[in-house]
């Protein structure tokens, strides 16, 4: 008896997907696992519009006039906050960061206590970034209906916008998505970014996702998520299409996960010369911030391949866009 | 049960409206469609005005006053202005003058661009129903619709257009 009741709510759980309206709309945006291919392809199409918005005289469109995001970062992210706040005053809203590491949350309010502040003050969307997986995902429970929450980046889980984003440049660079090979490189284990990615990629039909790393920075049953798993450079990126660099995390990493980080460089750093294993058209992406010498050499970072600079460009479009389809979504 | 309404040929009301716009035509002039029935419009009327004017297109969807209420449109299309609106005189091309909304949002965008010396509006029918200031100067066709009907514009595969007279969602 127990157990039936336990499978029924089990499966309510996984049916309810807390980032869809009962109609299937994005509500909030808290991960890519989970968010249909016509969501993320609705993203990426209304990012292509965004694009052009900030070629113009006026760089702002009147969307969100009279809208507050609030910018919560409990994690310091000077390159993701800086795009948020810029996507949403071009959208017209008003924008208010938070950086909670030096404000009351040092004083011991709890994130819930500053969530229900700033809803007092009528705020209308937030932005969150936190170290603990899963911390948007709990305050988007926690909000009103009116209120929406984008994940701007949940400890190892997920950093939705940065997948899109990679996504967004890589279709544009190369559209035919269902034609790639495309390989990850470097600490996955760690990587919030890497997870989404690979979410991002299978969803939008991409039929050959590696991950390139050693043993140590691999979780464990990575395959499972659809990937083929490689752990010398040479051989895995042979005819890639698409190079997606990552962040070596240190702040994140215990123990003893790599010998030296020049070890590291000379095995898992991409070079030119471990670049001219991929296709010759082969894009560079990274999420930055980039640790030059260390995950990649600077003559590939400021190279002819590298499309690391239009990538930052391309945040604010896509996160323009998944601001205003929340923003309409009410 | 709908009543029959005759409509008028989409293709004659074309080249009715492009007689309009010749007088007007100089080098100074721009041609922007409104997405989508606008933006068909333009093509059609670029050879028969002048293949070298400066044109262009606008998805007016990030300027919507409907926004509130409906959210974003599911397709958006980006906009291209790919000249110097400061100074120009531009025509806005749109298939159907309804309520003026579209035409509103429109000409934010356009401001949004730079400042043009003037905007004019042409269409192929004014249905009648407007709700703000704004008026076509450029009309080919004008009728009394109810509420309930959508009047929209539409190409057939050899690209020859048509009027379609359809019962609205939403009055």
């Amino acid at each position: 008896m127990r157990k039936a009741v336990f499978i029924s709510l089990w499966k309510k759980a996984k049916m309810y997907n807390p980032q869809l309206t009962d109609d299937g709309k994005l509500k909030h945006l808290l991960s890519i696992e989970g968010l249909p291919k016509s969501i993320i392809t609705q993203i990426l199409d209304t990012a292509e519009s965004f694009v052009g918005v900030a070629e113009r005289e006026v760089k702002k469109v009147p969307l969100l006039r009279g809208k507050t995001v609030c910018n919560i970062f409990f994690e310091n992210s000077t390159r993701t906050r800086t795009t948020f706040e810029i996507a949403a005053k071009r959208l017209s809203a008003d924008v208010i960061n938070l950086n909670v590491s030096t404000s009351s949350q040092s004083k011991g309010e709890t994130i819930l206590d500053t969530v229900d502040n700033l809803t007092a003050m009528h705020a209308d969307m937030f932005v969150i970034r936190h170290a603990q997986s899963g911390a948007a995902h709990f305050i988007a429970r926690h909000v009103k209906p009116h209120i929406h929450v984008i994940n701007a980046g949940d400890g190892r889980h997920a950093h939705p916008t940065q997948a899109l984003l990679d996504v967004f440049t890589i279709r544009r660079y190369k559209p035919e998505m269902h034609n790639l090979r495309v390989a990850l490189v470097g600490d996955v284990l760690h990587s919030r970014v890497a997870r989404s990615e690979i979410h991002a990629l299978t969803t939008l039909g991409v039929p050959e996702v590696r991950v390139i790393a050693p043993k140590t920075l691999l979780p464990e049953h990575v395959e499972k998520m659809g990937v083929h798993v490689y752990h010398d450079m040479a051989a895995g990126l042979k005819d890639v299409d698409v190079v997606m660099m990552l962040r070596l995390q240190n702040e994140r990493m215990t123990g003893a996960l790599l010998p030296s980080a020049q070890e590291y460089f000379k095995t898992f750093g991409l070079t030119q010369e471990k670049l001219a294993l991929a296709k010759p058209d082969a894009i560079v992406t990274h999420p930055g911030p980039m640790n030059r010498g260390i995950e990649i050499d600077s003559s590939v970072a400021d190279g002819r391949q590298s499309v690391i600079l239009p990538q930052v460009t391309y945040g604010i479009a896509v996160r323009m866009a998944v601001m205003s389809i929340l923003a309409g979504n009410n | 049960m709908m009543q029959p309404i005759d409509l008028p040929d989409a293709e004659q009301l074309l080249t009715i409206l492009a007689g309009q716009l010749k007088p007007v035509i100089n080098s100074e002039t721009a041609l922007v469609g409104i997405h989508s029935g606008g933006v068909w419009m333009m093509e059609r009327l670029l050879p028969m005005l002048g293949k070298n004017m400066k044109h262009g297109r606008l998805d007016v969807s990030f300027y919507r006053d409907d926004f509130g209420q409906r959210g974003l449109h599911q397709d958006t299309l980006p906009s291209q202005i790919p000249f110097d609106v400061e100074g120009r005189h531009i025509i806005l091309i749109d298939d159907v003058f309804y309520t003026g909304r579209t035409i509103r949002a429109a000409m934010n965008e356009l401001f949004d661009y730079g400042r043009p010396a003037s905007i004019s509006l042409a269409v192929l029918v004014n249905r009648g129903g407007r709700e703000l200031p704004i008026t076509p100067q450029f009309c080919a066709h004008d009728m009394q619709l109810p509420a309930n009907r959508n009047l929209q514009l539409m190409q057939n595969a050899e690209g020859r257009f048509y009027l379609t007279l359809e019962e609205s969602q939403d009055v």
